[in-house]
């Protein structure tokens, strides 16, 4: 068990969460907590819900029922609440790069400084510069999105959801569309910056290779019970879970050979 | 998928017959997708005959290649098998096929995933319909009130906007659009001067086709013709540029950043339109007219100087200002209609044309409709 995990200090909680479309419910009873410096995995099957919760967490649909609080503040139930002020403090990493693509990568980037600091033109440049050479793609200030590679725009859009050094970083399937040794790379990238600005981490994600090199902490969806099934590190989830369903996920279904030889 | 036998062995071939208690298949041929197959109930009578019958056992051993044309053809006897309560026994047929039937039949059919076609009473459609044309009224109202928000978070100078946005939208929306503003300003003079011309020749009153251009020009066409053109060039490519950042999760990515949508994309959009269509509706009345001058010097019988001269009696400070004010009230009819288009535009290649075809008519209704109210409004108050 790592040492974050061991001081418990949390810097998000998940409380009593229900997702639903209309009267069609994705996922009720949902209860975790994520702490300081984690880097913590969304997984499930496809189609569990682990995009919806997401998009609850980042602030753009509003939950059935429950809450979400950061730094025990809530985000959803709160009236008074300073949601912009929050908002400030994320960064996502949507799973295309969503860059908006009529504005070059420094514009991108040059954006959500331009939104919430006063800084000059040649600031914002310069720190432009750094965050794309942060992500190895110092030079490209000038390009377009359409004019990269699809690794390349994953970066760019790292590169502008750290442009305000956030104290939470999400990213939605990040290793998606990647092929091995780029996805492996991004996996590093994401464990650096965590390291280096001190961020917490939360990944939405059913990459087991990435699941067991980054994670460690979890929680893993069931898209039949409609709950979470369980939570903790994904290594410890996988030798010593109870339950079946969440092992023969991160065994990649074997768990199921491995019950008949034992 | 084809199987490795090469040697051709003639069309497919099956029948069955009855054998203790067992209902034997005999598969022969070559089974292709794209050759003429028997018809699985065809094969078959011998159930129906009352013969007493628990499984259905297959004899394929001079069947030739075969493809997914079999495999179907497998599947429709599981399903009548089933139906009639018999047990299939798989074991005689190619090794491949079998697996694949294994394959087709492993996982069973969610409950409740297959989709009816919707069958829909004329009551409840009429139902449905008038509830979503109320849902898409306060839709538009509820665009109306944010966009009166934004204004005042731009009055009040907290709105997030590129003031680039506002610039390029301008250039769009005047100096590009002057071609056709030309042209179509140019020609509909012409056919008004055409009309009123030839009418009032009749009547020896040749020159007050001046009036009925000018008038009909500055009060009306022109700004309606700016109207038209703003909807299905500028109002339509609103709709297909936001719509198409919905769909590549780009206005998501200015929300999770605490940017308004509304304040970012709209605001400086319309309000170019805003200010631009006035001085684009001016341009086309001054083209329209100069087209109406044009075609009165060639077909009537009067001197350049006098038709101006008319011109300038009939028409009045007062109309030229109503034409570009109603000017002012289409460009933000289009420039909102394009953008709420947009912005509640769906996630699909799809949602994004109708977006875009849903915003022009939008656009050209709400002219049109705004034209008649506006045209009262003047007509009761002496303008």
């Amino acid at each position: 068990m790592s040492k974050t995990e061991l001081n418990g200090d949390a810097h998000i909680t998940v409380s009593n969460l229900m997702l639903a479309y209309g009267s069609f419910v994705v996922q009720r009873d949902l209860d975790f907590t994520i702490n300081r410096g984690d880097v913590f995995i969304i997984m499930g099957g496809s189609g569990c819900g682990k995009s919806s919760l997401l998009k609850v967490l980042i602030g753009l649909k509003e939950p059935a029922a429950g809450d979400v609080l950061y730094n025990g503040e809530s985000f959803w139930q709160d009236p008074g609440v300073d949601r912009k002020a929050m908002l400030r403090k994320f960064g996502v990493l949507f799973q295309n790069g969503a860059l908006w693509s009529s504005m070059t990568l420094a514009e991108n980037v040059a954006l959500p400084l331009k939104t919430y600091t006063e800084l000059s033109d040649a600031e914002i440049r310069e720190v432009c510069a750094l965050k794309l050479s942060l992500v190895g793609l110092n030079g490209f200030e000038g390009y377009y999105p359409s004019e990269i590679s699809g690794g390349m725009r994953k970066r760019a859009a790292l590169a502008r959801a750290i442009a305000l050094d956030p104290e939470i970083l999400f990213f939605d399937e990040p290793s998606a569309g990647l092929d091995p040794i780029t996805s492996k790379r991004l996996d590093d990238l994401i464990l650096e910056l965590r390291d280096s600005l001190g961020s917490t981490v939360v990944i939405v994600t059913h990459e087991l290779a990435s699941i067991f090199a980054v994670g460690n902490n979890s929680v893993f969806l069931d898209p039949v019970t409609k709950t979470m099934l369980a939570t903790g590190n994904p290594n410890h989830l996988r030798d010593r879970s109870d339950d079946f369903e969440v092992r023969n996920f991160l065994l990649r279904g074997t768990a199921e050979e491995l019950r008949e030889t034992s | 998928m084809q199987s490795r036998s090469t040697i051709p062995r003639g069309d497919a071939r099956a029948d069955a017959n009855v054998e203790a208690g067992r209902l034997v298949v005999h598969l022969a041929g070559d089974w292709l997708l794209e050759a003429e197959r028997p018809r699985a109930p065809e094969t078959l009578p011998p159930l129906d005959s009352g013969a007493e019958v628990s499984t259905v056992t297959y004899q394929a051993n001079e069947i030739g290649t075969w493809d997914t044309g079999l495999i179907t053809f497998l599947l429709e006897i599981e399903r009548l098998a089933q139906e009639r309560d018999l047990s299939v026994d798989r074991s005689g047929l190619p090794d491949g096929a079998q697996r694949l039937v294994a394959l087709a039949l492993a996982v069973p059919e969610r409950a409740g995933a297959r989709r009816q076609a919707p069958h829909e009473r004329f009551l409840a459609r009429i139902g449905r319909k008038s509830q979503e044309a109320y849902e898409n009224v306060t839709d538009s109202v509820r665009f109306l009130g944010d966009f009166t928000l934004s204004l005042g978070r731009l009055i009040r100078g907290r709105a997030t906007y590129e003031r680039s946005d506002f610039f390029v939208t301008v250039q769009e929306v005047s100096v590009e659009a002057l071609g056709i503003v030309s042209l179509v300003g140019f020609l509909v003079g012409v056919i008004l001067s055409f009309i009123g011309a030839v009418q009032f020749e009749a009547f020896g009153a040749g020159i007050f086709t001046a009036n009925l251009v000018g008038l009909g020009i500055v009060r009306e066409m022109g700004p309606i013709m700016a109207g038209v053109i703003m909807a299905g060039r500028t109002g339509a490519s609103f709709a297909a540029y936001i719509g198409t950042m919905k769909v590549n999760e780009e206005i998501d990515a200015l929300r999770t950043l605490g940017i308004d949508p509304i304040d970012y994309l709209v605001l400086p959009r319309a309000l170019a339109l805003m200010l631009m269509m006035p001085l684009i509706t001016l341009y086309a009345n001054l083209m329209g007219i100069l087209g109406g001058t044009f075609v009165s010097m060639a077909i009537l019988d009067v001197t350049l100087v006098l038709y101006l001269e008319q011109l300038r009696l009939a028409v009045g400070v007062v109309d030229v200002l109503g034409g570009l004010f109603m000017a002012s009230v289409f460009g933000v009819l289009v420039a909102l209609a394009g953008c709420q288009r947009g912005i509640e535009c769906g996630t699909s290649a799809q949602a994004v044309g109708e977006a875009t075809t849903s915003a022009v008519v939008t656009s050209i209704v709400a002219i049109v409709a705004s034209c008649a109210i506006i045209n009262f409004i003047y007509t009761v108050l002496g303008i």
